[in-house]
């Protein structure tokens, strides 16, 4: 079903077994405790493989000269080096492949320039260092604002790069209270735990690769065209994924390159990144310069708001930061326009990262909300509260459910937001420098097609199939809470089974669509289940109740395994965006707290207390959304405080590429942080009545962090991380 | 990883022999070496492992102080009572370094040697007069937050990023070798680290084939001790700037003091003559402006300067 009518009343609500909301275990939490769950770089299949290891361009613009691989190719074990004049025909990027080795250009530092495939993994190690490449090399731009005056209009992605709604200029020159800053943040990148990796195996004319992928149906459709073979030739495996957050989203050089080996070697061929070539190799967040402005009147009603964005790209991406889509919906003001611009810049490819748009572009509009409630004298809580809109100020159309006032006003009460004291660097406590700070939180809800399977067999066991994945968010377990509430069984007889095309196409992990599209795929096939074992029993399936493996109409029951039969009955379902995306405005909300210390003589910054309220529709599993809204939390903390991949001038490498040196928060870093969701469904999202949660946590994260900071010092700096340098100069005078 | 021969060694002089030869390289807790292994930037040929020699023992000196062998961890130095009780810096500062894991199986002597943590040393293929003499130094005009602004040269700005070293150095440790021939000597470890100039890949003055025994205290001193470390983060994070600190005061004055800065330079950086300042008018600004003379920023890490001052009065006030 598409949803163009909102979700009626269904076993989710009823909720009969108490398990839609129950803090289950990760069902694959013991299979990854003990390292029985298979990551990619761990399966074996047809043979002891053969393994690569990538050399990458040592210059960030130009063109390969010479590629000498002889020596390479005369060391002991050294099976196969790659270089563009080696790779088969590949399909274009503009057609939806993923090519490697195209060509002898270099547009970006650590772009693959060859593979080099070894008996063993030291082997392929040290022939890749001995592959000598002779590069022509040519200036470029690594400074987003240096590029910004030549950025252009991207072309509209899933939305318009650009909107206006009445007179801006004109409204924002009038109004009484204004405030017109510039705020920047850096390129930032995944650091997911697990580098992608792949193992290729061909047999024949088909291909299985076992690889670290988010959206499984996407990356076969890649592949396929990539290598200009059948869709069908494809199977693509990620039953187990060590983190993602957008760095997996497309398929990288470990599966193209690896699956290009394999075919020419006839052999299995296992390849992982490492840790410093993931920074370049793949993808990252581009860093943003924002522009907002806000006009006000004298009671802090907004009758003017623009956002602007500018990001960068490599030549020939159109991907561009959505830092100002959110500020189309959150407030209500009459005059308003938004604009993203995106830069050429000679860096590694920019996409998305978690909560792309929202992530940076509230670590703007929620610090101008700041800055604003500040020049009116208002709370920020009562600002925010005075340009609450009633419908999408910009779409017109009603919220589907809205609860950022709920958010703020609980967060408030919870974390005792009345003993802010408004004026900066008032509260000490010993060397530390205390301030309290506040954001909202917005992300946008998806639902994207996904199809599922479902089963039950003679031993009553239900299994359900669908090529989503869970990139350790939790899919599996918050699955098997949906399947086993429609069948009435305990989750202990539910198999769930993701990660593999050959089960049902489904939406994979991303823009926080995962549970909403996979979950509903699981329901929907788990309801027209239910339909054949009612009708199979002889009952009317508007009536019948599902509970303890039996499905009964009140005076009958029968046994789900005896239903089921030496065949099993098996069901499909499937889901899809419909009209109510169109009519309703859907969004997650939250609201953050943050209490922060700055050092007085030092400007470090620690986090000292954090509190977050959610509003996400129904929350299937309190405590793996708990745990997707602390990483999100943590992730703001560290886009606040401390992520910055930073590009060196004059040579375009991202000079701090390992985790030594880019840093993100790590346990002493992050205080007991403190979730609360509030009651929700929404019957326009889907079936399920939830929405996403896995990017709602970083949303604001990071403003409220930046927001605490200037009330404990005051000192506003614009540009991201807030580094204890840019506080430095303007700390009080020492004792 | 190039292939390498490996061998473990029995007796410290025997170990010192086997890593004279070319090539050779000598390992202990392999926290350092391993990782520029992996990345080719150290490429040794031979791995001499020395982490079972009977180094592993910190006993008291006829003098009064401690002898620490070179494979003492830095877990059980930290650790040590007498440590906690005598050399309070140095068991901060080793608190303050690293990650529990790594000091678990860092050495003292490999702390010493550790290499710098330069984004650039860490690039093969860039340039990095360091890593391969006569190339360029990259971080000059790049991104170089977290190099040194005091004694670099036009070469080299590389930090030594150990904090243990700077705690010795207020603590005026002494390093002792023994080399292949058995001959034993002992090296102040203000000698120990070597400045750049023209020959940034020399970072120490051991010869080939030296290697550390053990480093001695000298007794304990009166006062109160602190390492004060300024991060980016609290968990694992190299020193922007960090002090370490001797201090005795008499009736609240400052009769002796003894300072040193890590995270600036490419070694412990400390200057007898701020320190004589300290005592002649007890103005902190006036000894930091001794010990931070010549200081040096290159865009990136100009705030270090500034950073050390007030890190330093703020150490010194506490202290």
């Amino acid at each position: 079903m598409d949803m163009s009518v909102p979700a009626g009343n269904n076993p989710i609500d009823d909720n009969r077994q108490g398990l839609i909301g129950k803090p289950l275990d990760r069902v694959d939490g013991h299979l990854k405790v003990t390292g029985q769950a298979t990551y990619a770089y761990e399966y074996a299949e047809a043979g002891v493989p053969l393994y690569g290891f990538v050399v990458t361009a040592t210059i960030a613009k130009g063109r390969i000269r010479t590629i000498d691989t002889r020596t390479a190719e005369r060391l002991a074990g050294v099976r196969l080096v790659l270089t563009w004049r080696d790779m088969p025909p590949q399909g274009r990027k503009e057609s939806g492949a993923a090519p490697q080795l195209v060509d002898e250009q270099v547009l970006h530092f650590g772009q693959p320039v060859a593979l080099v495939v070894a008996e063993s993994f030291e082997v392929a190690r040290a022939g890749a260092a001995l592959v000598s490449v002779d590069y022509e090399a040519a200036p470029g731009v690594y400074d987003l604002a240096a590029a910004k005056d030549t950025a252009r209009t991207p072309k509209p992605g899933l939305q318009a790069p650009d909107s206006a709604l009445g007179d801006f200029g004109q409204a924002f020159a009038s109004a009484p209270v204004q405030v017109d800053e510039i705020w920047s943040t850096p390129h930032q990148s995944h650091a997911m735990m697990e580098p992608h990796a792949t193992l290729a195996v061909w047999h024949g004319d088909q291909l299985t690769l076992y690889t670290s992928n988010q959206m499984l149906t996407q990356a076969q459709a890649t592949i396929a065209h990539t290598f200009q073979i059948e869709v069908t030739q494809v199977r693509v495996v990620s039953r187990y994924i060590g983190g993602g957050f957008g760095a997996k989203l497309q398929v990288h050089a470990d599966a193209i390159l690896a699956a290009a080996a394999a075919r020419k070697l006839q052999r299995p061929v296992k390849l992982a990144l490492t840790r410093q070539q993931v920074f370049h190799v793949t993808t990252h967040r581009s860093a943003t310069i924002q522009r907002v402005r806000l006009g006000a009147d004298q009671q802090g009603r907004l009758q003017a708001i623009a956002h602007e964005s500018w990001s960068g790209n490599t030549e020939g991406e159109n991907g561009y930061e959505s830092a100002a889509t959110q500020t189309r919906s959150l407030y209500a003001a009459p005059n308003r326009q938004t604009a993203h611009r995106l830069a050429t810049l000679d860096l590694p490819v920019a996409s998305a990262m978690r909560a792309p748009g929202e992530a940076v572009g509230l670590l703007a509009l929620e610090c101008a909300m700041d800055e604003l409630a500040e020049k009116l004298k208002l709370d920020p809580i009562e600002l925010r509260r005075r340009n609450e809109p009633t419908v999408d100020p910009e779409r017109h159309v009603p919220y589907s459910v809205r609860q950022l006032v709920g958010c703020m006003d609980e967060g408030a009460r919870r974390f005792g937001w009345d003993r802010r004291n408004p004026v900066p660097a008032q509260v000490r406590d010993g060397r530390w420098l205390v301030g309290l700070g506040m954001a909202a939180a917005i992300r946008s809800n998806f639902l994207r097609p996904s199809q599922a399977t479902a089963r039950v067999d003679s031993d009553g066991m239900v299994t359900i199939k669908m090529a989503m994945t869970d990139i350790g968010t939790g899919s599996y377990t918050v699955f098997t809470q949906v399947a086993a509430e429609m069948l009435g069984v305990p989750p202990a007889r539910v198999k769930m089974l993701l990660g593999d095309t050959e089960f049902p196409a489904a939406a994979g992990s991303g823009g926080s669509f995962g549970a909403a599209s996979g979950g509903s795929a699981a329901f929907e096939a788990c309801d027209a289940l239910r339909q054949k074992l009612a009708l199979l029993a002889g009952f009317d399936p508007a009536t019948a109740l599902f509970a303890n493996g039996m499905v009964s109409n009140g005076q009958q029951s029968r046994s789900l395994a005896s239903l089921a039969g030496a065949q099993g009955v098996e069901a499909a379902g499937a889901i899809g965006p419909g009209d109510l995306a169109r009519k309703f405005s859907q969004q997650a909300y939250g609201a953050h707290f943050v209490e922060v210390g700055v050092d007085r003589d030092t400007g470090e910054i620690r986090v000292r207390r954090m509190l977050s309220v959610f509003a996400a529709g129904r929350i299937l599993n309190q405590k793996t959304a708990r745990s997707q809204a602390l990483g999100g939390m943590t992730f703001g903390i560290g886009a606040a405080l401390m992520e910055d991949t930073a590009p060196d001038p004059h040579c375009g490498v991202f000079s701090n590429h390992d985790l030594a040196q880019y840093h993100v928060p790590a346990h002493a870093d992050v205080p007991e942080l403190e979730v609360v969701f509030l009651p929700e469904t929404d019957d326009k999202a889907n079936p399920l009545k939830i929405k996403g949660i896995g990017e709602l946590g970083i949303c604001g994260a990071g403003a409220a962090v930046a927001n605490a900071i200037y009330n404990a010092c005051g000192v506003r700096v614009r540009d991201y991380p807030v580094t204890l340098d840019k506080l430095l100069p303007y700390l009080p005078a020492q004792a | 990883m190039i292939p390498f021969s490996y061998e473990r060694a029995t007796d410290p002089a025997a170990a010192a022999r086997a890593a004279a030869q070319p090539g050779a390289r000598l390992i202990a807790g392999g926290t350092n070496l391993l990782d520029l292994m992996k990345l080719q930037i150290e490429k040794p040929l031979h791995l001499v492992d020395i982490s079972r020699l009977p180094l592993q023992h910190i006993e008291a000196t006829p003098e009064g102080g401690l002898r620490i062998g070179a494979m003492v961890r830095n877990s059980d130095l930290a650790a040590d009572l007498r440590i906690r009780r005598d050399y309070a810096v140095l068991s901060r500062a080793l608190l303050a370094g690293a990650s529990g894991q790594l000091r678990n199986m860092a050495t003292t002597g490999g702390n010493l040697l550790q290499r710098t943590r330069c984004n650039y040393f860490y690039t093969p293929g860039l340039p990095c007069n360091k890593r391969e003499p006569g190339t360029g130094c990259a971080a000059m005009q790049g991104v170089n937050r977290m190099n040194a602004v005091l004694g670099g040269s036009d070469q080299c700005i590389a930090v030594h990023p150990s904090d243990m070293a700077v705690a010795m150095r207020v603590l005026d440790a002494q390093v002792e070798t023994v080399n292949a021939a058995g001959q034993r000597r002992v090296i102040p470890i203000a000698d120990f680290h070597r400045l750049p100039g023209n020959t940034p890949q020399q970072e120490h003055n051991l010869a080939a084939g030296e290697l550390i025994t053990a480093v001695v205290l000298p007794p304990p001193v009166k006062g109160v001790q602190v390492y004060r470390k300024v991060r980016d983060r609290a968990s694992y994070a190299f020193a922007l700037v960090s002090v370490a600190a001797l201090v005795e005061r008499q009736d609240g004055r400052i009769v002796s003091a003894r300072f040193a800065l890590g995270g600036v330079a490419p070694k412990p950086w400390r200057v007898t003559a701020a320190e004589q300042a300290l005592l002649a008018d007890g103005a902190i600004d006036h000894a930091a402006d001794v010990l931070l003379a010549g200081a040096r920023g290159h865009g990136g890490n100009d705030f270090k300067i500034d950073l050390a001052r007030r890190t330093l009065r703020a150490t010194l006030v506490q202290a």
